[in-house]
């Protein structure tokens, strides 16, 4: 036994390092920033904390919410998904067509969820099958997904008259919007998926370190197919409550949707290199994001800053990240 | 095609072939893997023993011949396959995922779970098994806060935890330490004696006799012999690797730098917040010093520092007459004074790039007054290097990935000394290397300090330090401790006194 004492001794074995506050703070800097701009808001402007105002930045921020926490998946896995935005579009494009000419409300916003399926899929082959990168892969997709959604309308609007067609983005159950409901159920979904399943550790493993993963008998392809159609269907349900709101379908509906969420995603502190991330982090970076936006409105200031302060604190933010994970 | 009756064998290969490019990695290569036998292939490096190994676990798939595990031949092979097949594989470029936890990396690909989702217990399944082979990891860490020597311990934990039949080693001992080495060769024996075969790829030849049941040897990607490991001496192995005599290991000593000259690099008192307490050391030119300690004393940290890598707390250095504290990795360079790492992949190659660029990487301001790269020059300056070490193939174009991990190694020397030094600092510099390159390394470190360079040696093969340093500090907890004379020490001294102050105990030699 004496040698086993010797050869724990000589075993590097590291406990796990005390976090300091400091590191605390990088940790969680999404959500602190987050509580003070809440803090800020509530004492600058008393029409923040109301019923409707909470419920209306929620409503808003449904689709872009949705899109980025299933951004989540693709980023950790070490991926890009830039053409949620076209996607969007399309399948927005297709549920206002398919209401106008089947006149059925169900037919078509359930089809924007399938198209955006579909699209996804698309893309998971792609980066998979032809080993495109999927930075490259959706670049391109997302040209060839928005021509086709101006195709459908001809260039055009198309705008839907049928009735109940506005369900998911204006009629509200007690108060709340149904979107409100769909995208607290959407980024439950996937928050458990990616922090508890078995695919979602596969994720997190395909983005840390592919490699590894390959070798540990997971099928990274197949995982990277699921994460690219798992983005192609938020955007597809994302568009369902876009569509339904404003009840026309526009070829370019979605534009810039895809680089908003990805900011979002990183803002909140999922690592842009793969391996690291969650869900609440992107849903806090869209509301950080949503918030300043908010405090603009309501304390009147010039809305033409509101992308530049936006752009100042996502630097910030991953700065400070980068600042903190400096070891050596 | 199965005439195998032999009910022993768990997998068989039968003529296999593996052909890389213009290589034949595998020249129909036929051998049994038994049940319950420590089977070690040994060769030179690029002599296809780590192709067979990956074979074996489905990393690979062979262009021809049959793989037959349990009798029954193989028509599809991967290592998702092979894994469920009872066959695993720890490779000797660690694939672990960072920023998951040891126990998540212990379970990757095999989680336990009820309809997609993670069970819970991960925690006491990972302990019960860790404790069963006593390592005394932490579950909770993140494999990225690891030691590499622990990063191996999870890839061990992970095959038993899919309860592997056959366990693929390649180069598992490279990154330890002799008493870790120990540990894992007991662990390999246990392991053997419960059933589970064991195909242990190793350069190191006295482990190979201590732990393996049978022998191969391997040449050119051909089976030179199996035989079983009693019947066999360290001798008459090297003479089978290398199809010749190998006349001895290590070039004589150079004689020692007059101990009046001023000294090169000069450290006093040196504290970093990576684990250097206090380190004091000199080196003169032309002089080989050593560092001697175990893995995680400091060694590697201290001398990061010194390179400018990590920042200084306190203490000074001085190099070439010029105080050096604080300095960057480009001004080091730029003075004469190069780091060669002991991860060639993590920190040392561009692995993608050709041979060529990769060699010029850290001279290539020198050479490019214009800021732009003379291809003929730089053409020429590193075939000279690469040349001179004895590169395999010598084509500097290939991308540093096609090259085995020897003339990796080569490579990354042969960009050190593209830099001209006037100091070179080599931290393992023959780690998972194979006896005929790692003779010319040491030919190499001994012919530097001929031409007045100074040379730091840091190397976990204590044996390496002892028969080519002119002077060596032995390094404990953070301190240089004292100073030996290495023609007059023996491994065992200095095992004993490393041992003796950081356990307190004695029984460590």
């Amino acid at each position: 036994m004496t040698k086993e004492a010797v050869d724990t001794s000589v075993t590097t074995v590291r406990a796990r390092a005390k976090l300091s506050v400091k590191d605390i703070a990088i940790e969680y800097a999404v959500l602190i920033l987050l509580g003070a701009v809440l803090i800020v808001l509530a004492i600058l402007s008393p029409s923040f904390f109301t019923f409707a105002n909470i419920v209306n930045i929620l409503n808003q921020n449904a689709s872009l919410v949705i899109i980025a926490a299933a951004g989540t998946f693709v980023i950790v896995s070490g991926n890009f998904d830039l053409s949620t935005g076209a996607i969007y579009s399309v399948a927005g494009v297709v549920s206002a067509w398919l209401a106008v000419t089947l006149g059925s409300v169900w037919i078509a916003l359930l089809a924007a969820p399938v198209v955006g399926l579909g699209l996804g899929a698309f893309n998971g082959i792609i980066v998979t099958r032809l080993k495109v990168h999927s930075f490259l892969a959706t670049l391109a997709s997302s040209m060839i997904f928005t021509t086709t959604a101006v195709l459908i309308t001809g260039g055009s609007l198309i705008t839907v008259t049928t009735p109940g067609f506005t369900i998911l983005g204006r009629s509200r159950i007690g108060g709340i919007f149904i979107a409100v409901f769909v995208l607290v159920l959407v980024v439950a979904i996937f928050w458990v998926v990616l922090s508890r399943s078995v695919f979602g550790r596969h994720v997190y493993a395909v983005g840390g370190n592919r490699n590894a993963a390959e070798l540990s008998g997971i099928r990274v392809n197949r995982v990277l197919v699921y994460v690219m159609t798992l983005s192609g269907l938020a955007a597809g349900v994302a568009a369902a409550i876009g569509v339904s709101r404003i009840s026309s379908g526009q070829p370019l509906a979605g534009a810039g949707l895809e680089l908003s969420a990805i900011a979002a995603v990183i803002l909140g502190g999922t690592s842009i290199y793969g391996g690291v991330g969650a869900v609440w982090r992107s849903v806090s970076g869209v509301f950080l994001i949503a918030l300043i936006g908010n405090g603009f409105d309501l304390m009147n200031l010039n809305p033409q800053l509101k992308d530049m302060v936006t752009g100042f604190i996502i630097l910030a933010a991953v700065g400070l990240a980068a600042a903190g994970r400096t070891r050596r | 095609m199965t005439e195998s009756e032999n009910g022993d064998s768990l997998v068989e290969l039968h003529t296999v072939s593996k052909r890389f490019g213009a290589t034949q990695a595998l020249d129909s290569v036929s051998l049994d893997i038994r049940r319950g036998e420590v089977h070690a292939f040994v060769g030179e490096n690029g002599a296809g023993k780590s192709t067979l190994g990956k074979v074996i676990a489905g990393i690979y798939s062979a262009d021809h011949g049959d793989i037959v595990v349990d009798g029954v031949p193989i028509d599809r092979w991967n290592p998702g396959l092979a894994q469920r097949r009872g066959i695993a594989m720890i490779a000797q470029e660690l694939a672990l995922v960072p920023d998951l936890t040891v126990a998540e990396n212990v379970y990757l690909g095999a989680e336990h779970s009820t309809f997609g989702m993670l069970s819970r217990g991960l925690i006491d399944r990972f302990d019960a098994l860790d404790s069963d082979v006593g390592f005394g990891l932490d579950g909770h860490a993140k494999v990225r806060d690891l030691r590499i020597a622990d990063q191996q311990k999870v890839e061990i934990l992970r095959s038993l935890a899919r309860n592997a039949r056959v366990i693929v080693m390649d180069e598992p001992t490279s990154s330890l330490t002799a008493q870790e080495m120990s540990q894992l060769e007991e662990l390999m024996r246990q392991l053997a004696e419960r059933g589970c075969s064991i195909v242990y790829v190793s350069h190191f030849l006295d482990s190979v006799l201590r732990v393996a049941d049978t022998v191969t040897v391997m040449r050119d990607g051909r089976r030179i012999e199996t035989t079983p490991s009693e019947s066999v001496t360290k001798q008459e192995l090297v003479t089978s690797m290398l199809g010749r005599e190998m006349d001895q290991a290590y070039p004589i000593r150079s004689a020692s730098p007059t101990s009046d000259s001023a000294p090169l690099l000069s450290v006093a008192n040196l504290k970093t917040n990576t684990g250097v307490v206090d380190m004091s050391f000199n080196v003169r030119p032309g002089e080989i010093v050593g560092m001697l300690g175990l893995v995680g004393s400091g060694r590697t940290e201290c001398l990061r520092a010194v390179f400018g890598l990590d920042d200084v707390v306190s203490g000074t250095v001085g190099f070439d007459g010029r105080e050096w504290t604080g300095r960057s990795p480009r001004d080091s360079i730029a003075a004469g004074l190069v780091f060669v790492s002991e991860d060639r992949h993590k920190d040392g190659l561009v692995l993608e790039r050709s041979v060529r660029e990769n060699i010029a990487l850290s001279s290539l301001g020198a050479r490019a007054a214009s800021g732009f790269v003379s291809q003929k020059r730089e053409k020429d300056v590193t075939l000279h290097h690469a040349r001179a070490l004895e590169m395999r193939p010598l084509n500097t174009e290939l991308p540093a990935s096609w090259f085995s991990g020897g003339n990796q190694q080569k490579a990354l020397l042969a960009k050190a000394l593209a830099a001209e030094p006037k100091l070179i600092i080599l931290d393992e510099p023959t780690r998972g290397v194979d006896v005929g390159a790692k003779r010319t390394i040491y030919e190499l470190i001994s012919r530097l300090a001929e031409e007045g360079i100074g040379v730091l040696l840091i190397s976990s093969e204590h044996e390496e330090v002892i028969e080519l340093a002119h002077r060596a500090y032995l390094v404990s907890d953070g301190r240089t401790i004292d100073q030996i004379v290495p023609a007059e020490s023996t491994v065992e001294d200095v095992l004993f006194r490393l041992f003796h102050v950081s356990s307190g105990e004695e029984s460590a030699a």
